[in-house]
């Protein structure tokens, strides 16, 4: 802290926010009651009737202001109030933009201070942050806003929930679904029933006055803490950036328990209020989880397949188009709540199943304030709830019982071991890559606990036990945060388990991704094995041939994979390049690979072909980028190229071509000697489009200029023979295509000639 | 062989096992596999598969078929194409797909890895020269897009150029303007794929199951 404190920037971003948020809790003074934000009702089941955060109290003061006004009007004839002062019709919306200020200036200054950012993991900072807060909140004696049902459940957690699900890495999560499918539901009932089960037993102790604690208790207290929690897992995995096979087991884990949990809370909460539990009563248990789990995910494919419906027809109103991805993922967890079904399994499939096609449908524009809005959002709800968490935890109503809290923590983890390790013995027997003892380490270490069981347990009913659930809820949820949060970094580091790839997306890997799959399904098909790929392969057919043409606008419904791969990619040079401007000269690559080299030579004997210069080459590289920018206009209706017509774009676009047409007008006119019958162009050894290189050297001889081409290019190059004038074709081609010319990785690559080898501009650059 | 080929005496078997790495029910299954494509016949034609009804929809079925006649793939440092195949031939192309074992050492990974890049390699490069060429390479890349149509041409001819190109800068960097790079080797392909975990990926789970039995289980094998 101490080093915190020490950097001015940072220190001030803190006193500021705690300072605004402490006179906040000043002004009102005593006129304020109920300050909780919602806090849900500790009698009511999920799913309640919402208390939106004190819209009655708000009108209250209004109307309470209106009498003072007619009171006074009707008395006392004041002079008019120039000024006046009135805190309390804005106070809720004050307060709610006042705490988030506060979670927002704590993220920042904690970024400030690149060394403690290092060490402790931000979600630790934030707990730390939320309990000094609470503190001086208790300590000037109001009343701190508690993380309540409401508060978390429908505003808090749908964002991270959509952020992750939206942005879910689909094809490692479903060849791992088995495995992830079985964590989280085997792993969850074993670690809830063991939990609860022992804590029974330590209940049981003599001498812990811990006899009132009954079964069906410790089991709600079981299956309260036993579930690992997305936040935390996000929160902490985010910063070590393993490899995507543990990422996406533990992640996936901790959102696909959350059926488990409704299911495992309900049925002991009736049972705790029934008394007895019958067979009939376990087998409907039974049934409920399949029923939660699977409505869950049919609200949620509905709700997607309905907004990837609606934006089939965005194409005129694109600035609404993000709107609907929010809302229609919102709908789904909330109409899943309806029903007490699995909301986060219905948020989940909604993403994941409106994804694929809503972004084949919607601009680029669109596609990033998505990105950025749902990175957004759950920035903030995750700050908020972790500083929250610390508020609560000062705040709330503590019972601490030594033996029933240690023992907690110790049950938890040795539960969590024992469940990942016999969890991997079994699942390692169907499993290709196996799980090694590092990976079943990390796995184990990684079920963090967090906010959403506390506030489930928030819900329980009140009682001396309550307070004592969450105590030892409290205390579990910081040892694994804390504990466990700080230390997985460096034991990631200590024992060398492999780091996220830096996957830089290369068409070659995804040339052999589907050639791969191809080839993987046409093995099975010989074999007459239907396995895996089979019904994968069988699943997109199905999804191209039918689903598509519904839910894809116009002729993009038929585009293959590759090649939307492919143009993406395209895409992205082509913006970077209009962001970085043409000025700026790019480091020189290590390669300087041309697609002449690439080109075969031509036998001699076909020197019938006409041999070109340099520019030539160029003018063919450019008309055949141009046609395939024409292929790629003609597949779609709408475009996703959108930014490349935008008026700003092309106004600075527009300009760097001017000036690049001027440049290349000029040289080709100075230098290029072309005489009017093309074929006997002399080739020219090396071009060179700095503005300042002027030198071209002429050969005699033609060696291994790109001759030969396959016919088409034959008839590209015939086709440019006929034009007369030069630089009007360029300037046609150069307006053709918006993206300059240097790195695009297909064509441009010219090696730079000897003197002025740095300036590698031309240069290839891998993907 | 006879005419009416019974299931192999063990030996036979044992000597299979030992060259492809197949326990005996997998060699069991794969043979009645094999007998019923080839009509109880001894030999395997091209015609065999075409009668496969999902193969149809492969966009890649030549390439797979053709792999299963490439004399390359046998192991036996032969090159060319034959027009039938018996069981064992059958079963070494087959081997190529085994998952590999648990436990292995870094070498034999290794070496699982090279064999089966070998196998991909042979697959693209059908002129037997020992590289792939852009002609070659265009030529995978117009069939995995074969599907779509007339497009499907030029679309193909700039990705595999921008393939190749990436290939070429990776594997070679810096090229003078008359240097020439004729296709990718199989030293090039191994470094384009480093980061791919082929042997990870390019797996057939053969189980110890019948196939014409417990399919329904198999789909959910995807553990």
């Amino acid at each position: 802290m101490a080093v915190f404190l020490r950097r001015s920037s940072s220190r001030a971003a803190v006193t500021i926010g705690v300072l605004l948020l402490t006179t906040s809790f000043f002004i009102p003074g005593a006129s304020s009651d109920n300050r909780d934000a919602a806090r849900g009702g500790s009698n009511g089941t999920r799913g309640g009737p919402g208390q939106v955060l004190q819209v009655e109290k708000e009108q209250r003061n209004s109307s309470v202001h209106q009498e003072t006004h007619t009171n006074s009007s009707a008395d006392h004839k004041k002079p008019f109030p120039v000024l006046s002062f009135n805190y309390d019709h804005v106070r809720t919306p004050f307060e709610i933009s006042l705490w988030i200020l506060l979670a927002l200036l704590m993220k920042l200054g904690f970024h400030i201070i690149p060394r403690v950012s290092h060490v402790v993991p931000e979600s630790c900072l934030l707990i730390v942050v939320g309990l000094l807060v609470g503190g001086i909140i208790k300590a000037i004696g109001e009343k701190a806003p508690v993380l309540g049902y409401e508060l978390f459940f429908f505003y808090l957690l749908p964002p991270i929930i959509l952020d992750a699900g939206y942005f879910l890495p689909t094809r490692h999560f479903m060849d791992n679904i088995g495995t992830i499918l079985v964590f989280a539901v085997v792993g969850t009932l074993w670690n809830a029933f063991f939990v609860g089960g022992m804590m029974y037993g330590v209940c049981q102790i003599e001498g812990a006055q811990l006899a009132t604690v009954d079964l069906l208790s410790c089991l709600l207290f079981g299956s309260i803490v036993s579930a690992v929690d997305p936040v935390a897992v996000l929160a902490v995995f985010e910063e070590i950036h393993i490899n995507e096979l543990l990422h996406i087991l533990v992640f996936g884990e901790s959102l696909l328990n959350d059926a488990v949990t409704v299911v495992l809370y309900h049925l002991f909460e009736e049972f705790s209020h029934a008394g007895t539990v019958t067979v009939v009563d376990a087998f409907l248990g039974v049934v409920c989880f399949f029923v939660v789990s699977l409505g869950g995910i049919l609200f949620g494919a509905i709700y997607g397949l309905l907004g990837a419906f609606t934006s089939r027809f965005t194409s005129h109103t694109r600035v609404i188009e993000p709107l609907f991805v929010f809302l229609y993922s919102y709908m789904a967890y909330l109409s899943a709540e309806v029903f007490h079904l699995s909301g986060i399994m219905s948020l989940i499939a909604c993403g994941v199943v409106m994804r694929p096609y809503v972004e084949a449908n919607i601009s680029h524009k669109s596609y990033t304030t998505i990105k950025y809005f749902l990175k957004m959002w759950s920035s903030v709800s995750e700050t908020l709830i972790f500083i929250f968490l610390g508020v609560s935890t000062v705040a709330g109503p503590h019972a601490w019982n030594w033996t029933f809290v240690v023992f907690t923590v110790l049950v938890c983890l040795v539960s969590r071991v024992l469940g990942v390790i016999g969890l991997t013995f079994l699942i390692n027997k169907f499993r290709i890559v196996k799980l090694t003892k590092k990976d079943q380490f990390i796995v184990a270490y990684g079920g963090l606990r967090g906010a959403i069981a506390f506030s489930l347990g928030f819900l329980v009913t009140d009682s001396q036990m309550k307070n004592m659930f969450l105590t030892a809820i409290i205390t579990v949820i910081f040892f694994t945060v804390f504990v466990q949060g700080m230390t997985i970094r460096p034991l990631v580091e200590l024992l060398a388990v492999k780091k996220k790839k830096e996957s830089k997306r290369s068409i070659n890997e995804e040339i052999h991704t589907q050639f791969l799959d191809h080839l993987l399904t046409g093995i099975e098909d010989i074999c007459g094995h239907y396995g895996h790929h089979h019904w994968k392969d069988k699943m997109n057919r199905f999804n191209k041939t039918y689903v598509k043409r519904w839910l894809i606008a116009g002729e993009r419904s038929t585009e293959p994979q590759l090649i939307s791969f492919y143009n993406k990619l395209e895409m992205k040079q082509a913006i970077m390049q209009v962001e970085s401007g043409s000025s700026a000269k790019l480091p020189t690559p290590e390669s300087s690979v041309s697609m002449q080299n690439v080109q075969p030579k031509e036998p001699v004997r076909q020197r019938a072909i006409p041999s070109i210069s340099k520019s030539r080459e160029q003018e063919i590289r450019k008309m055949l980028r141009a046609n395939l920018q024409k292929t790629r206009q003609r597949l779609r209706s709408y475009s996703r190229h959108d930014l490349l017509i935008e008026p700003f774009e092309d106004h600075v676009s527009e300009a760097r071509l001017r000036k690049q047409r001027a440049e290349m007008g000029r040289r080709m006119s100075h230098y290029l000697t072309v005489p009017a019958n093309r074929q006997e162009v002399p080739s020219v050894r090396k071009v060179c489009f700095e503005p300042e290189h002027q030198v071209f050297t002429y050969d005699t001889e033609c060696p291994n200029i790109q001759t030969s081409r396959p016919p088409d290019t034959v008839r590209l190059l015939t086709e440019s023979h006929q034009r007369t004038n030069q630089s009007a074709e360029l300037q046609e081609l150069s307006a053709k295509e918006t993206d300059i010319e240097d790195q695009q990785k297909v064509s441009r690559c010219f090696s730079d000639p000897g003197p002025k080898s740095d300036q590698d501009r031309d240069g290839s650059s891998t993907s | 062989m006879g005419a009416l080929q019974s299931l192999p005496a063990q030996p036979e078997y044992i000597d299979l096992a030992q060259k492809t790495g197949f326990s005996f029910e997998q060699i069991a299954i794969l043979h009645k596999r094999f007998k019923q494509l080839s009509r109880d016949e001894e030999t395997l034609r091209r015609e065999n598969f075409s009668q496969i009804p999902d193969l149809a929809c492969n966009p890649i079925r030549t390439q797979i078929i053709e792999a299963f006649f490439d004399k390359r793939n046998y192991h036996q440092n032969d090159v060319g194409m034959v027009e039938e195949i018996g069981f064992k031939e059958f079963l070494v192309v087959m081997s190529h797909f085994r998952p590999p074992s648990h436990r292995m050492t870094e070498e034999q990974r290794e070496n699982v890895r090279t064999e089966k890049l070998r196998f991909l390699f042979n697959m693209h490069d059908t002129d037997n020269d020992g590289t792939i060429t852009l002609e070659e390479y265009r030529h995978v890349v117009e069939e995995l897009l074969s599907r779509s149509g007339a497009l499907g041409k030029e679309t193909a001819k700039g990705i595999a150029d921008a393939a190749m190109l990436e290939v070429a800068s990776i594997s070679v960097g810096h090229m003078e303007p008359d240097e020439f790079y004729e296709g990718i080797t199989f030293e090039h392909f191994l470094k384009l794929l480093k980061g791919f975990e082929i042997e990870s990926r390019m797996n057939i789970r053969f189980l110890n199951m019948d196939t014409s039995t417990l399919f329904f289980l198999f789909s959910f094998s995807s553990i």
